[in-house]
This record gives structure tokens, sequence and C-alpha cells, in this order.
């Protein structure tokens, strides 16, 4: 990007028609909010109403020689308070990445984990063949369309950290147990799934999210089911949201919206009280970016004994765990910036209710969540617990 | 500067190796094969030398399965010429790569040849210095940056213990890249798939390989437990019971 006053103006061009909505960007009132509301705004040089003030002046080279557009973790707060409802988070601050990334101003961590995502399928950098490794030994036997090659009623998109993560694939043998207690005709797609590609969009790796999305989407049209389930409020917001402008339209709900909709026959499966003071976390992607907040309530209402508390951020105004957008990726690049993790914050705030429990519905935040636990100050009696494993105490299992 | 940067594709370690029922080859089912780690460093290092003092940079490869991916990523970071030589690789040693690409690499004329200074499937020797000897050029190793600078080409050259070296090189010459002075780069995926559509990658082919000098296999064996070694296995806790029972045993806890 150079001073050159046509480029700059194509580059408002894209940014204006990179995402639906888009041309809202006009309607800017320089009103600061959005820079405000940023949990990491106050370390950007250039927080989100600067960048459209540069944008408009010309001067967006300016933005792109500074790295802090890479402190944004996609939460969406910006975009859920602007008066004018400018899509800032998939718009702007997306399409800004994606001009570093091009440049090749790429932070290591995160570039690893494109390359990762790029040629295994998942950021991790773990064998694709071992996508489906969580299922060994469960009975019954988790089904792999693959291999089973007949119609599903549900097709569970498992996703990348339930795939692979250690502690995350605690949550999904949870979820597997709750789903064959329920009698749900799941399958999966095992080393056939890939990454959802949510969040490397989001980093700016459109290209990469169309590779991906069009791996998935070849995959999907291979089988037979009736609707997609999804552990990931990423995945659930790729699949519903950016997927269809990709041709590949399947119904989607997130796990959370599934169960929410089978209390009655879930109800009467947990027989065991769980006597507890919980407080739940609104992921950005189930929460702010999709409007999920009562599903998740409901299932946890529904736990005999458990008591649930709010922090004071929550629904729209939740506080991010910190992982999205390639947040996950960038530990290190941002703690060097800030001296602080949001999910720092998030654990002090979780604290402050009285909670024992910390609940979360997203893949995210469990590692994230324990790891701040370990360095906040009084936190360590705090669990952190997925919905999906609460309901399995409470089940008994 | 007519740069040519040769580059291997090399079993992915992220998948398990497992040896076929010869006993002496890895099974080739389930191997994905990856750019060698040195080779991306080379591609680095030899764009790094066109961006800072102009010229062609051209990246040569075995056609394997995956060739074409690893060519346009490098046409994408800024290769101007790609090539693929095809012969059948089956068995193939550096010896033979290096008879092979000699042909290839003579008719393009290099100032500079850029290699990976080793790669996890080197059985005989690595193919920088081979590949020296077949193109009578000389040849320098483990470097970890190149400088071209009023006709003289310098080298910085690591050596164990901290210490480093800086050479002149008479050119034209082989290099045997450790690591570029700076990590390769990332390329997006859109530009990698723009370049798909614009670049073309030029075949030759070699007829015969020559195989001589290279290894005779007796075994291929994944490592196995020495005979004074116990290899402790469980869960983590298991593992650490048994750890704990270990060391009272020996008195040291």
């Amino acid at each position: 990007m150079t001073a050159n006053g046509a480029v700059e103006q194509s580059f408002y061009d894209q940014v204006l028609e990179a995402t639906p909505n888009g041309e809202r960007l006009r309607l800017c009132l320089q009103c600061g909010d959005c820079s405000g509301i940023c949990p990491f705004g106050y370390l950007m040089i250039h927080p989100p109403s600067r960048m459209i003030a540069n944008l408009r002046a010309d001067r967006f080279e300016k933005v792109l020689d500074t790295d802090t557009v890479w402190m944004c973790v996609s939460c969406y707060a910006c975009t859920a308070v602007c008066p004018v409802q400018i899509p800032l988070t998939p718009g702007l601050m997306a399409r800004t990445k994606e001009e570093l990334i091009l440049a090749g101003n790429v932070p290591a961590e995160l570039q690893s984990a494109l390359e990762n995502s790029q040629r295994y399928g998942n950021p991790l950098g773990e064998s694709p063949r071992k996508r489906a490794d969580w299922a060994t030994g469960i009975v019954p036997e988790v089904k792999i369309l693959g291999k089973i090659k007949k119609k599903v009623d549900v097709l569970w998109f498992v996703g990348d950290y339930p795939s692979y993560h250690p502690r995350v694939q605690s949550i999904t043998k949870a979820l597997t147990k709750v789903l064959n207690a329920l009698g749900v005709d799941f399958g999966i797609l095992g080393p056939e799934e890939s990454s959802d590609g949510d969040s490397q969009r989001l980093a700016g790796e459109r290209g990469l999210f169309e590779m991906l999305a069009e791996k998935n989407g070849a995959v999907f049209s291979k089988y037979e089911f009736n609707e997609i389930i999804t552990t990931d409020p990423h995945a659930y917001n790729a699949i519903k949201n950016e997927y269809p402008g990709l041709e590949i339209s399947y119904p989607i709900r997130h796990y959370t919206e599934f169960l929410a909709d089978r209390l009655d026959q879930l109800k009467p499966l947990l027989k065991h009280a769980l006597k507890a003071k919980v407080t739940y976390h609104d992921p950005c992607y189930l929460g702010r970016a999709n409007e999920i907040y009562d599903q998740p309530r409901a299932i946890l209402q529904a736990i005999p004994g458990l008591e649930l508390l709010e922090m004071s951020h929550n629904h729209k105004n939740s506080l991010c765990c910190g992982g999205g957008g390639g947040g996950m990726w960038l530990d290190g690049f941002q703690w060097e910036k800030a001296h602080v993790r949001l999910s720092e914050w998030r654990i002090a705030e979780a604290l402050a209710t009285g909670a024992e429990i910390l609940a979360v519905a997203c893949p995210y935040e469990s590692p994230r969540f324990e790891d701040a636990a370990k360095t906040v100050q009084g936190a360590g009696q705090l669990k952190v617990r997925d919905i999906a494993e609460l309901l399995v105490e409470a089940m008994g299992n | 500067m007519n740069i040519v940067i040769l580059v291997k594709l090399v079993p992915d370690l992220v998948e398990e190796l497992t040896v076929d029922t010869s006993g002496i080859a890895l099974d080739t089912a389930w191997l994905r094969l990856i750019i060698n780690e040195f080779d991306d460093h080379a591609i680095e290092q030899g764009i790094l030398l066109k961006e800072r003092g102009g010229g062609q940079v051209t990246v040569v490869a075995a056609d394997i399965e995956g060739v074409d991916d690893v060519l346009f990523t490098a046409a994408a970071k800024g290769a101007d010429r790609l090539i693929k030589v095809k012969a059948d690789f089956t068995g193939v040693n550096n010896h033979a790569l290096a008879r092979a690409f000699t042909t290839v690499i003579k008719e393009l004329q290099p100032d500079l040849v850029l290699t990976g200074v080793q790669a996890n499937n080197d059985l005989d020797g690595s193919l920088g210095p081979l590949l020296a000897g077949c193109l009578e050029m000389p040849y320098v190793g483990y470097l970890s940056g190149v400088s071209l600078a009023e006709g003289k080409t310098k080298v910085r050259k690591e050596y164990p213990g901290g210490l480093i070296a800086e050479m002149d090189v008479t050119l034209p010459a082989v290099l045997g890249i450790q690591a570029a002075e700076q990590p390769p780069r990332y390329v997006a995926v859109s530009k990698v798939r723009q370049v798909m559509k614009t670049s073309t990658i030029e075949e030759r082919t070699v007829s015969g390989l020559d195989m001589t000098g290279g290894p005779t296999l007796a075994r291929m064996f994944q490592t196995e437990a020495g005979q004074r070694a116990t290899m402790i296995t469980g869960s983590p806790d298991e593992v650490a019971a048994k750890l704990v029972g270990i060391f009272k045993e020996l008195g040291v806890l």
C-alpha cells in the first residue's frame, strides 16, 4: 500500500465490498464507541474509529505501517455497539489483517497456525488421519460416515480443538455420552473433516478460509444427513453465515441449541443434583455474532441444584476469552503488547460472582480459562466446565 | 545473478512412519511428503538475494506427488522459473538425484546453486556436496547468511561450539543453507492460487537413474530400546507411580 490516492480509494472500496452491509462504513459518526469497547483498543495505535478516519483521509498506510490490528480478537464488541451497525469485525478489521498478510507482516505464531491449516486442515499441525482418534474405544462406536456409508440423522461437525486438544477431547467425549443417552442418530466425518476456517478468515486469511470451506463442502455433499450440529461456535458461524456465500448451504445448530430443543427428553436423565454456583460465559460467536443467549442458560438451569449467576459482563456485553480472530495463535504477540490476557479479566469477573464453576460452550475456552485460573490470585478453586461436561456429571456418568 | 534452488520433498514426520514388508523401505501407503525444511530456507535465502540485488530465481525439484504445490508456493514468494524433473524415482538415493539434476542445472548455467544443508532422508550424505562434485563447483555448507557485493560472495558458516566464519566464495558455487537470514515467509493462499493460474512448470526428463555409490540397505526399523534401557509405558499417573517406585528403589527418594 502506498500513499497513492487511487490505491487508497480502491482499498476503501474493497473494505466496503468485503462483507454484507460493508457500505455502512460510510455512515461512521466517529463516535468512538468501537474503540472504547474494544478490549485491547487502549493498546492499538489505530483503534477501529481511527482506522476509519485514516481510511477516509486517504492515509491508511499509517495503519498498515503498524501491527496493532493483530490485537483484534474479532470479538464483535465493536460491531455490536456501533450505533450505525457497521460490520467492523468481518469487514474492516479482517480486511486490514488480510492486507498485512499479503504484505508479509504476519506474527510468527500466527504464520505456523495458518501453514498448519493449509497443510493438515487443522491449525494445531496434527495428522489429519488422527482427527477421529478421540473416539477410539467409545461404546457404542462413534459412526464415521466414510466407513458406515449410511444416512444419519445428524452430522456432528466436531471441529479442530474438540478433535485434537487433550483438554477439549474430554468435552467431546462428554457430548458423545449426552447424544447417546438421548438416542441421537449421529455420525462424524473423522479424517475427512477439515478446519471450518472461520478464525483463519477473521485473522485475514480469506483464501485459506475458502480453500477449507470448499474441502468441507465437497465432503458434506458426499453423505446423507438431515442437519449439522457442532461443538464449536466458530464452525457454527462459518457454516451458518459464511459457507452459503460459497454455495455450501446446510442447516446447522450449535449443540446447545440442539439440546435446548430436547430439554423435555434431557431433564429426566439429569438425576444427580449439582449443588454449585455456576456462572456462564457467553462465547462471542454464539452470543454477539449469532444472538444465542438463552439456550445455553436454559440447559444449565435444567440441571437440578445448579444456581446460575451472571457476571457483570454478560449476554451482548460479554467479555471475549481472547481466542477469536487468530487470538488463539497470537498469545505471545499479544502478551508482549498487553502483559495481560483477556481470559484473566474474565476469570476475575467469574470469581467476583462467587461462582464455583465457570460454564463454557466453546472449545477455545476451557484451556484458555484454565490457564488463566492458574495465574489469577484466588482462582485456584474455580472449575472450568463445558456445559456438556456438567450434563454428564448430572447424568451420573 | 542466476540463482538455482534445488528442493527435495521428504517424509512428513507428522504422520507416523512404518516400514513396508520388504523391511528395507518406508511404507508409502500413508506417507505424506513435505518440502525439506532446510530447502524452504534455501528458497527464502534465494528470494532475499534477488530482492536485494536483482537476478533470476529458478526452483528445481523432482516430479513426485505434491511437487506442484511446492513449486507454485515458491513462485508466489518470488521465484521466476519452475522446473520439475521427471524420472522413475523409485528407491532413489542422493547420488542418483545429484547426477539426475546435474544435466538440468548445467543447462541453466547458474551463478549460484542453493539447497538445504541436509534432509531427514539423506541416507547417503547430503545432496549439496554430491551435486557440487558432479557440477565441478565449490561447496560450502551450514550457512546462515549469503551476501553479494562488489562481485564478491560472502557467506556466513556455522561451526559447532558457537563459532561463525565469514568467507568469500568464488562463483559459480553450490551452497548448503542451514537457515535463511529470516524465517521463510508466509504466502497467502489467494496469492498461491493466483500464481497457479499464471505460472507454468517446465518439465525435463531424465532416463535411467544411476544409483551407484548409494547405500545398500540391510534392514530398516523403528528405534529399539537398548538392553540397559527400561521403557515405561502407561497413563501419566501410572508412569509417575512407576518412576517414584524406581527412584525409591535406587535410594534417590
